[in-house]
C-alpha cells in the first residue's frame, strides 16, 4: 500500500480533511449545523454512508470496468443512503423529520463519491474502510465544532434536544452556558454559518502555519551543527 | 507675510485620509444634533460609545494582524464607521447593540478582508444589517417623534435599565408601510403630516442633506452619487404615486424619510467600497435609490438603505468593468461579448 493506515488516519482528520482542506459537503454542513444534535445527526449518517459506500466500491472494484464505474458507485451510494434513511425514520423519527430533505441528499455529497473513486476504487477492502471512516470522522468533527459554536452564540445552549439521538435519558443533557440568553439570529441563520466554517479554516491554517515554522525551526537546527572548522570566526 | 518662494501649485490644505474622514465626520453633526432634538441623547451616547468601541477592536485587531496601531487609529476611518452605525442605530439602543455591531463591522467587515481601501463592503452597513437580522425588535424600536426622554431615561436605556416599550413608537415610515392603499387611516395618522414629509423626519433627513451639501461644496464627495441616488429614489416612487396616491407614498416623503438622506450623502459615497467612474458612480447609485423605493415599497422591511447599499456594493466592480472611461488618445475599451465582435479593444 501506499499509505500507512496512520497517514490515512491523519488525511482524514486534518491534512485532507473533507470540510477545511477539500471544502466539499458545504450544502449539509452549512444548512444543518444549527445546533449539536443535528450536525451529530447529520455527521453520523454522512460517517456510515462513507464507510459503507467505500467498502462495497473497494469490494467491486476488480469486476467494475472504468466506463460505468460512476453510474455503478452512484447505486451503492444511494442504496447506503437509502438504508441510512430508512433507519433514521424508524429510530429517530423526529431528528429524521428536522434534518428532512439533508438526509437523502448525503447521496450528492462529494466527498462520498470522491473518496469512492479516488481512494475506494484503487485500494483494497481494509484501507478503503478506514479511509472512509477517517474521512467520515474528519467531516463529523468539523460538522460537531461548527454546529456547537453556532449553538452557543446563537442559543447560548449546548446538546440542546439531544433526546432525538439518544433517546429520553439524554433530555437533560443540554447546558445553559449563559443564563437569560437573548439568542443571536445571525449564528443560526445561514450567514451565520459560512462565517463560522471561514473562522475555523482560518483557524486550522494558522495551526498550520505554526506547525510548518516549528518544523522549519527544527530542520534549520540541524545544519547549525557543522563539523566543518573554519579559519575565522566562531564555529557555530 | 510670509514670501512663497517654490512654483505653482501652491496647494496649503492637508488632503491626507484622516483629514477627510474628519470632514465627513463634521458633516454629520447637523444632522446628529437634529437626531437629538428629536429623540433625545440616546444618539449622542451611542455615538460616543460606538468611537470608544470602534477605536479598541481597531487597535486590538490591528495589532493581531501585526500593523501598526497608531498610525492607522490616526485615519479617523475607524471613527467615521462608527459615527455612521451610530447615528443609523436607533436611539434607544442598549450598549450591547452597538458592541456588536460596530465590533462585528471594524473586526470582520473591514479588518478581516485587509483593512481601509480593501472592504468590498460598506462596514458600518454590515454592521447595521448584522443587527437588523439579529435583533429585529431591538432594531426598529424608535422613539416617536417629539417625544425625546431626558437626558436621564436616555442613558437607563443605554444601560437596559429601561425597557423601551413605554418610549417607542412608529415611523412615519412603518406607519405608511402598514396602512398602506387605506386612505382614512393613512389621513389618521399626524405623523405622515410634517411641514413637507413625515413628522420629526424631515428634519433629521434636511440636516443630513445640509451635511451633504457641506461636503459637496468641500469637494469631499462629488454630486454623482447623491444625485443619483435621490433620483433613482424620487423617480419610480412619483411614478407610482401618480398612478396610485393612496397605495405609494409622494416622492418628497420618501426621500426625506428615514435613511435616506443618510445613506445618499455619507453611506452610499464611502469611496472603497462605491464604484469609482462617474457614470459608474450614477447607475450604482441609481440602483441602489430604485432598490430602495422597491424594498420600502413591496418588501419586508420599512427602509432598506443598508440592504441596497450592500447588494450594489456587491455590484461595484462589475459596474466598475462596463463604465471604465475612454483614456485620451484611446478608443473606447471593448467589454465583455463587444470585444468578440469588433475585434479586441485598442
Amino acid at each position: 500500500m501506499s499509505k500507512s493506515y496512520r497517514e490515512l488516519a491523519l488525511d482524514g482528520l486534518w491534512n485532507n480533511n473533507p470540510a477545511t482542506v477539500q471544502i466539499l459537503g458545504l450544502c449539509p454542513l452549512l444548512a444543518v449545523t444549527g445546533t449539536v444534535v443535528n450536525a451529530l445527526g447529520l455527521g453520523l449518517a454522512t460517517l456510515v454512508v462513507l464507510m459503507g459506500s467505500n467498502i462495497c466500491v473497494s469490494l467491486i472494484r476488480q469486476y467494475v470496468t472504468d466506463a460505468v464505474r460512476l453510474p455503478a458507485f452512484v447505486m451503492i451510494i444511494a442504496a447506503m443512503v437509502t438504508v441510512i434513511e430508512m433507519l433514521m425514520q424508524a429510530f429517530t423519527f423526529e431528528l429524521y423529520e428536522i434534518l428532512g430533505i439533508f438526509i437523502p441528499l448525503i447521496v450528492t455529497n462529494c466527498t462520498v463519491l470522491g473518496r469512492a473513486d479516488a481512494f475506494a476504487s484503487k485500494n483494497p477492502v481494509l484501507p478503503a474502510a478506514l479511509d472512509g471512516f477517517m474521512m467520515g470522522l474528519g467531516f463529523l468533527v468539523i460538522l460537531l465544532i461548527l454546529g456547537g459554536m453556532r449553538e452557543l452564540i446563537g442559543l447560548g445552549t449546548l446538546f440542546t434536544n439531544m433526546q432525538l439521538l439518544f433517546g429520553p435519558m439524554a433530555a437533560d443533557w443540554q447546558i445553559q452556558v449563559v443564563e437569560n440568553y437573548g439568542g443571536f439570529l445571525f449564528a443560526i441563520l445561514p450567514p451565520g454559518a459560512f462565517v463560522g466554517l471561514g473562522l475555523i479554516i482560518a483557524g486550522k491554517n494558522v495551526i498550520d502555519k505554526r506547525l510548518k515554522a516549528i518544523q522549519k525551526a527544527r530542520a534549520s537546527d540541524e545544519p547549525k551543527v557543522s563539523r566543518r572548522v573554519r579559519t575565522t570566526g566562531k564555529v557555530s | 507675510m510670509a514670501l512663497i518662494s517654490s512654483t505653482s501649485p501652491h496647494t496649503t490644505v492637508s488632503n491626507n485620509t484622516g483629514a477627510f474622514m474628519r470632514q465627513v465626520i463634521y458633516a454629520t453633526l447637523p444632522g446628529l444634533a437634529v437626531l437629538t432634538w428629536q429623540f433625545g441623547w440616546g444618539t449622542v451616547i451611542n455615538v460616543l460609545w460606538a468611537v470608544v468601541v470602534a477605536l479598541v477592536s481597531e487597535a486590538l485587531i490591528l495589532k493581531a494582524r501585526g500593523r501598526p496601531v497608531a498610525f492607522y487609529l490616526k485615519d479617523y476611518s475607524a471613527v467615521l464607521t462608527a459615527v455612521l452605525l451610530a447615528l443609523a442605530l436607533p436611539p434607544t439602543s442598549p450598549w450591547w447593540l452597538t458592541l456588536i455591531g460596530v465590533g462585528f463591522a471594524i473586526i470582520v467587515a473591514k479588518q478581516l478582508y485587509g483593512g481601509l481601501g480593501m472592504n468590498p463592503f460598506n462596514p458600518a452597513m454590515v454592521g447595521y444589517v448584522l443587527l437588523l437580522i439579529s435583533f429585529p425588535v431591538a432594531m426598529t424600536q424608535w422613539i416617536a417623534p417629539g417625544e425625546a426622554p431626558s437626558l436621564a431615561q436616555s442613558w437607563q436605556l443605554f444601560t437596559g435599565q429601561l425597557p423601551v416599550d413605554g418610549l417607542s413608537g412608529a415611523t412615519p415610515l412603518d406607519t405608511f408601510r402598514t396602512w398602506a392603499g387605506n386612505d382614512s387611516e393613512l389621513a389618521s395618522h399626524g405623523i405622515l403630516d410634517g411641514q413637507f414629509a413625515g413628522l420629526g423626519w424631515e428634519w433629521v433627513n434636511l440636516a443630513f442633506l445640509l451635511g451633504g451639501l457641506y461636503l459637496i461644496s468641500r469637494k469631499i464627495i462629488t454630486w454623482h452619487i447623491p444625485a443619483g441616488f435621490l433620483g433613482g429614489l424620487a423617480l419610480p416612487a412619483l411614478i407610482a404615486w401618480l398612478i396610485n396616491p393612496v397605495r405609494f407614498s409622494d416622492p418628497v416623503f420618501q426621500i426625506f424619510s428615514g435613511g435616506a438622506m443618510l445613506g445618499a450623502f455619507f453611506i452610499a459615497t464611502d469611496p472603497v467600497s462605491a464604484a469609482t467612474s462617474r457614470s459608474g458612480r450614477l447607475i450604482y447609485a441609481a440602483l441602489i435609490g430604485v432598490l430602495i423605493w422597491v424594498i420600502r415599497s413591496f418588501g419586508g422591511y420599512p427602509d432598506a438603505v443598508a440592504f441596497s447599499v450592500l447588494l450594489l456594493n456587491l455590484c461595484a466592480p462589475f459596474i466598475d468593468y462596463y463604465t471604465q472611461p475612454r483614456t485620451y488618445g484611446h478608443n473606447k475599451a471593448n467589454r465583455g461579448t463587444n470585444s468578440a465582435k469588433q475585434g479586441g479593444g485598442s
